[in-house]
């Protein structure tokens, strides 16, 4: 097990979010540690998308607090929670097809030597970011086209990774991958991860967060439906908070004196 | 665990690089593919993979131009003569110019329809200013190429602000700026040039002294060669691939072939034509504004994926505007070129085919007409394919109803050969 901090490099308290009549996110409290992976889990509509949008500054939120390394930080732009060192992984991978591996890589933040392209140390960073990410690909210089959607997506990842972010959001990136695929994907997610970012995957894949994930943040209905330990929870255990098959009075309950507790302790 | 280096798996590159570092387990390079053997047998078995893959590039056009020239030579032996070809050279930069422009619009993946009436308002400010209002020629250049690029810049503005479709922004501009032409030509509708003056040198000017010619050519080799090979010895010196000098040299060895070749025609006539050179130093400025920019790299990026370049940080308004700027810029070089030609500005600039062939040339040198693909010596190609149909027919007195149906089947052929490439490629992995 890696070592994990004791203060969160993320930490949403009480979090909520409306959109004109609908209450998207109620009181949410989330905590990411530095070399942690947290799962984000929950229905369609369970809130995940709107969660993430506004850590990213997408959405800023109503109410509530977000702490970064243990500071009250304000995240009302995308271009504040990458300064904090935030990266987002979008679901569609925000990718140009006819631009190659570098390119991609570096758009929009291109090195430059006397105002011209310095392919050459575009090149070579890429290379040595895809080495110590082991990200194989089949040639850097080929336009992203011409790679699997697993390969894309690392792409995607490795890209997130060059502003050195201490938190790292994947959206769904196994979604429409096969199972070679994921399995690279997941692979670089464990190396994220030891490397000692934060990461936080949101996956409807039950197998996948079992697979990588140390702890599973579970929305329901926008607000928090439970935070498990991944080694010591059940499958079963996940899924019924999911689905809110344990959304009764008597866990209701527990779950808010539990919560409370564990506040309380830290 | 054995190190079995003829394994061609992942797992045998793993414990090959093993024995290396533990830490860097893996190789970031998939050993399965793109490995290119060195030599002649490389690059055909490169040639074979990429006619496999549909990436074809340039190749079609070029063997096109090749059997055009067999074509009419064998028809009329005039056709490769020094002076056709010098004509050639001075004929195509006006409608070449504005296919440049054209280029940039098509790597967005947008459409410019009033680049021909754009070229002949902007001949008919300079004629006005120059001619009529007496002002110094190279002013009256300066403003009617800055007026190109404000109504391109306007365009873009109706497209990429106000989110109106690039086709019909322009088809208005196409009415409107040729209206707005003839309005300013006035009742008689054509302006004499002074043909010693600085518009009129456009296209007559010739460098008679031998030397320019060769001159210009040693400095385009020496020029590719050094830059090719010290870009070589950086990437080498960093460790990452690079060509083999033998690569380097050939391209070198084929292009000065191509140079000198092009410059000893010239000087059996009249000498290095100022129009071609003017056209070089545009193809070149722009193919390194568009290759070796991060500008270039955000016009590519819009081509790929407009949603990309947003959340890039690319803004993409002003990107969008400034590449209709270019494009409209460049219809008013264009269009000054050809009044050159002409030596006047008169109301039939700008109209008839020269906004199709300006297009047709882009599409037919090899820009994708889907965005995000070519480079604008794709202009230079094209526009010599269109304009040396139109002199060997010329030659063989073939009448013009021909020499649309031919530069129709022309275009028709390259946009098949197009969308048959995207069609290959799709399946090879590479759309």
């Amino acid at each position: 097990m890696v070592h994990v901090s004791a203060t969160p490099v993320l930490a949403l308290r009480g979090v909520s979010k409306r959109f004109g009549a609908v209450q998207a996110l109620t009181d949410v409290e989330l905590e990411v540690h530095a070399g942690e992976v947290v799962a984000l889990v929950g229905d369609n509509g369970a809130g995940k998308s709107t969660l993430v949008k506004t850590i990213a500054g997408v959405h800023p939120i109503d109410e509530g607090v977000i702490e970064w390394d243990g500071d009250a930080v304000q995240i009302n732009r995308p271009h504040d929670a990458q300064s904090l060192g935030i990266a987002t992984v979008y679901q569609d991978l925000a990718l140009c097809d006819n631009i190659d591996v570098v390119g991609n890589l570096f758009l929009g933040r291109e090195l430059k030597k006397w105002g011209v392209l310095d392919e050459v140390e575009m090149e070579r960073r890429a290379q040595e970011l895809l080495r110590t990410l082991s990200i194989r690909i089949p040639s850097v210089r080929i336009p992203i086209a011409s790679l699997s959607g697993g390969q894309r997506q690392t792409v995607a990842i490795a890209r997130s990774m060059l502003g050195e972010p201490k938190l790292v959001i994947l959206d769904e990136p196994t979604a429409a991958l096969g199972v070679e695929q994921t399995a690279q994907v997941l692979d670089l997610v464990e190396r994220l991860r030891e490397r000692g970012h934060a990461v936080i995957l949101i996956s409807h894949n039950m197998a996948d967060v079992k697979a990588v994930a140390d702890k599973v943040a579970v929305l329901r209905l926008g607000q928090n439906n439970g935070v498990f330990e991944v080694k010591t929870t059940s499958q079963e255990e996940i899924i019924s908070a999911i689905t809110g098959a344990t959304d009764n009075a008597v866990t209701r309950r527990a779950a808010r004196t539990t919560s409370t507790n564990g506040e309380a302790s830290q | 665990m054995s190190v079995d280096k003829t394994s061609a798996t992942p797992q045998g590159a793993n414990t090959v690089e093993n024995t290396e570092a533990a830490a860097a387990a893996v190789t970031a390079v998939d050993p399965r593919l793109l490995v290119r053997e060195q030599g002649l047998a490389g690059y055909f078995g490169e040639f074979k993979r990429k006619l496999k893959a549909g990436e074809l590039g340039s190749m079609p056009v070029v063997i096109g131009l090749i059997a055009i020239c067999v074509i009419f030579q064998s028809l009329n032996s005039n056709f490769l003569s020094a002076q056709n070809i010098s004509d050639i050279s001075v004929t195509m930069v006006g409608t070449g110019m504005i296919s440049v422009g054209i280029v940039f619009v098509l790597l967005l993946g947008e459409i410019d329809l009033s680049v021909g009436s754009v070229s002949g308002a902007s001949s008919a400010i300079a004629a006005v200013l120059a001619v009529n209002q007496g002002w110094p020629e190279w002013a009256a250049v300066l403003l009617a190429v800055v007026a190109g690029a404000v109504i391109g810049a306007l365009h873009g503005f109706f497209f990429a602000v106000l989110g109106a479709p690039a086709f019909a922004v322009t088809l208005a501009g196409l009415l409107f700026w040729l209206g707005f032409m003839l309005k300013i030509l006035g009742e008689n509708g054509t302006i004499n040039l002074d043909s010693d003056g600085l518009i009129g040198k456009l296209t007559t000017y010739f460098f008679s002294d031998v030397a320019a010619a060769y001159l210009l050519a040693a400095v385009v080799v020496a020029v590719f060669f050094l830059t090719s090979f010290l870009g070589n010895r950086r990437r080498e010196a960093v460790g990452i691939p690079s060509r083999p000098l033998s690569d380097t040299l050939m391209r070198t060895v084929l292009l000065a072939v191509v140079a000198f070749a092009a410059a000893a025609m010239y000087n059996q006539y009249k000498g290095l034509p100022l129009a071609t050179l003017i056209f070089l130093v545009f193809l070149i400025g722009t193919d390194f504004l568009l290759r070796r920019t991060s500008y270039g790299r955000k016009v590519f990026a819009l081509g790929g994926s407009v949603e990309a370049s947003r959340r890039a940080g690319i803004n993409v308004t002003a990107v969008r505007i400034s590449v209709f700027a270019i494009s409209g810029g460049f219809a008013a070089v264009g269009g000054l070129f050809l009044a050159s030609k002409i030596a006047s500005a008169n109301q039939s600039a700008g109209t008839g085919d020269l906004l199709m062939n300006a297009i047709a040339a882009a599409v037919i040198g090899g820009t994708s007409l889907f965005g995000g693909r070519g480079r604008t010596w794709n202009a230079l190609l094209g526009v010599l394919v269109i304009v040396s149909i139109q002199y060997g027919l010329q030659l063989e007195s073939i009448a013009e109803p021909v020499k649309y149906m031919i530069t129709a089947a022309v275009l028709l052929t390259t946009v098949v050969i197009d969308s048959i490439t995207r069609k290959t490629q799709k399946t090879a992995g590479r759309a």
